[in-house]
């Protein structure tokens, strides 16, 4: 029932997003934007700033999540269908974990476009350890996913949403951030520093399991008027 | 775990939202085959009562027992016999008449071939089935949200304020299926402003003000003078 229930979610949401595309390309818009924002501004005579690249495919991440975050619950927010979600005899964690995974595949479609974008832009090797890159990229996503989706949640009924979820969202998933900066950077230095990024994931991975943890612990007291 | 009731009581049922008192101490019951009738004026704390039989809400004190258990005891398997039509819809307007059916039906565990049909029949809204629902008017999207509501055949029907937007024929269709619910021994309760509408539909009147109970008793003619009588002079 739980795995069964997250699937319909995901699938439900996944039909309207084919229907609209309004996440996904204000999501996709938003990223790009910002990327070529950073590189009109340090890229000179096409010479990117070493170490760059790490922090602005983060701050693209983070951004794009963001909003992608907001859009995603304003959808549920209209016509009131969470509480309708809500008032469904399934584990109420589970509509969580449907929301969470849909979050997670708009950001890995996000994260598709940025990295070969920042890759280029900014000549950063980031396809040189490409499974090392995939477990940074996934632990951080992960892990600002899973706090994002509960507090968007939280928050869809409040009136100022938009100023609030960031104002909640950034302080808390700061280590995640700087987790997913430092690994990255580890992975652009010359040579690769493999230990470092090893070391990284498993932050993430460790930090993943705590806000994932409680995330489900606390959706449904928090969802319970 | 099948859950079943034939009854439900509310236990001086508060709930405060800070230093607001939405509910104050409301004590009521309502059996199987009633259509209560929750009237009162705007702020009253008709849809709080409403969330919180629909479970979406905890009293800040009191209890609500549905039979002889409380929503804590019975948990996720309480809300399969729980339906809800509140004044948001709770329908997805991206998707077609016939794909929110369906996904509520799955969510509720139902076989989406078997139920959908019958609930678009019901609504009206056959040959519209594959139409999104952005594009329907909002007696279309009443009807279809009603049937949503009633698609796994709930004991505890709850409705607030249904007939908002409707003209004469839907409110007339509504009307019609909360009596067919209520004979079908479903515990109907309906909060409204609309005196006319309610008067002649509920068997039980239930008067609240500023979230205390003024009056429970049965249904008579001249639902607009009692109304007045207590709402006005309380």
């Amino acid at each position: 029932m739980f795995l069964r229930t997250a699937w319909l979610v995901l699938r439900k949401d996944f039909a309207i997003e084919v229907k609209s595309l309004e996440v996904l390309t204000t999501t996709l818009f938003f990223a790009i934007s910002c990327v070529l924002i950073f590189a009109f501004a340090f890229v000179k005579n096409g010479q990117a700033p070493e170490d760059a690249a790490a922090g602005i495919l983060w701050i693209a991440i983070a951004f794009s999540g963001t909003l992608a975050l907001g859009r995603t619950f304003e959808r549920e927010r209209y016509g009131e269908t969470l509480r309708a979600l809500l008032l469904a005899p399934a584990p109420r964690p589970a509509l969580y974990v449907g929301k969470l995974l849909g979050m997670l595949t708009l950001l890995a479609v996000a994260e598709l476009l940025l990295v070969p974008l920042i890759a280029f832009l900014f000549q950063a090797a980031l396809f040189s350890r490409p499974l090392l890159l995939l477990g940074i990229l996934g632990g951080g996503t992960i892990g600002f996913a899973a706090v994002g989706t509960l507090f968007a949640a939280m928050l869809v009924r409040a009136r100022s949403r938009d100023v609030l979820l960031p104002i909640l969202l950034y302080p808390i998933t700061i280590p995640v951030i700087i987790g997913g900066v430092r690994g990255t950077a580890a992975l652009l230095a010359s040579p690769v520093d493999e230990p470092g990024a090893v070391m990284w994931i498993g932050i993430l991975t460790a930090f993943d399991v705590v806000f994932v943890t409680l995330s489900l612990w606390t959706f449904e007291p928090l969802m319970t008027e | 775990m099948s859950v079943d009731f034939a009854s439900v009581q509310l236990i001086d049922v508060s709930r405060h939202f800070g230093r607001r008192r939405a509910l104050s101490r409301v004590s009521l019951s309502a059996a199987s085959g009633d259509i209560v009738g929750l009237l009162g004026p705007n702020g009253a704390g008709k849809s709080t009562l409403i969330t919180i039989l629909a479970t979406l809400a905890a009293p800040t004190s009191g209890e609500v027992r549905y039979g002889d258990q409380t929503a804590a005891r019975l948990g996720a398997a309480l809300r399969v016999r729980i339906g809800l039509l509140a004044h948001e819809l709770h329908l997805y307007p991206e998707l077609s008449a016939r794909q929110n059916l369906a996904f509520f039906a799955a969510l509720y565990g139902l076989d989406p071939r078997t139920t959908v049909d019958a609930a678009l029949e019901a609504a009206g809204l056959a040959d519209r089935a594959d139409d999104a629902v952005s594009g329907f008017s909002r007696g279309m999207r009443q009807r279809l949200a009603l049937e949503r509501a009633l698609l796994h055949q709930p004991r505890l029907v709850l409705f607030d304020e249904p007939f908002t937007g409707l003209d004469d024929r839907a409110v007339g269709i509504v009307s019609d299926r909360l009596r067919a619910l209520a004979a079908g021994g479903a515990i109907v309760v309906l909060a409204t402003h609309d005196l006319d509408l309610a008067d002649g539909l509920v068997t039980r009147v239930v008067l609240i003000r500023g979230g205390r109970l003024l009056s429970d008793e049965a249904a008579t003619s001249g639902l607009r003078a009692r109304y007045r009588a207590l709402i006005g002079a309380a």
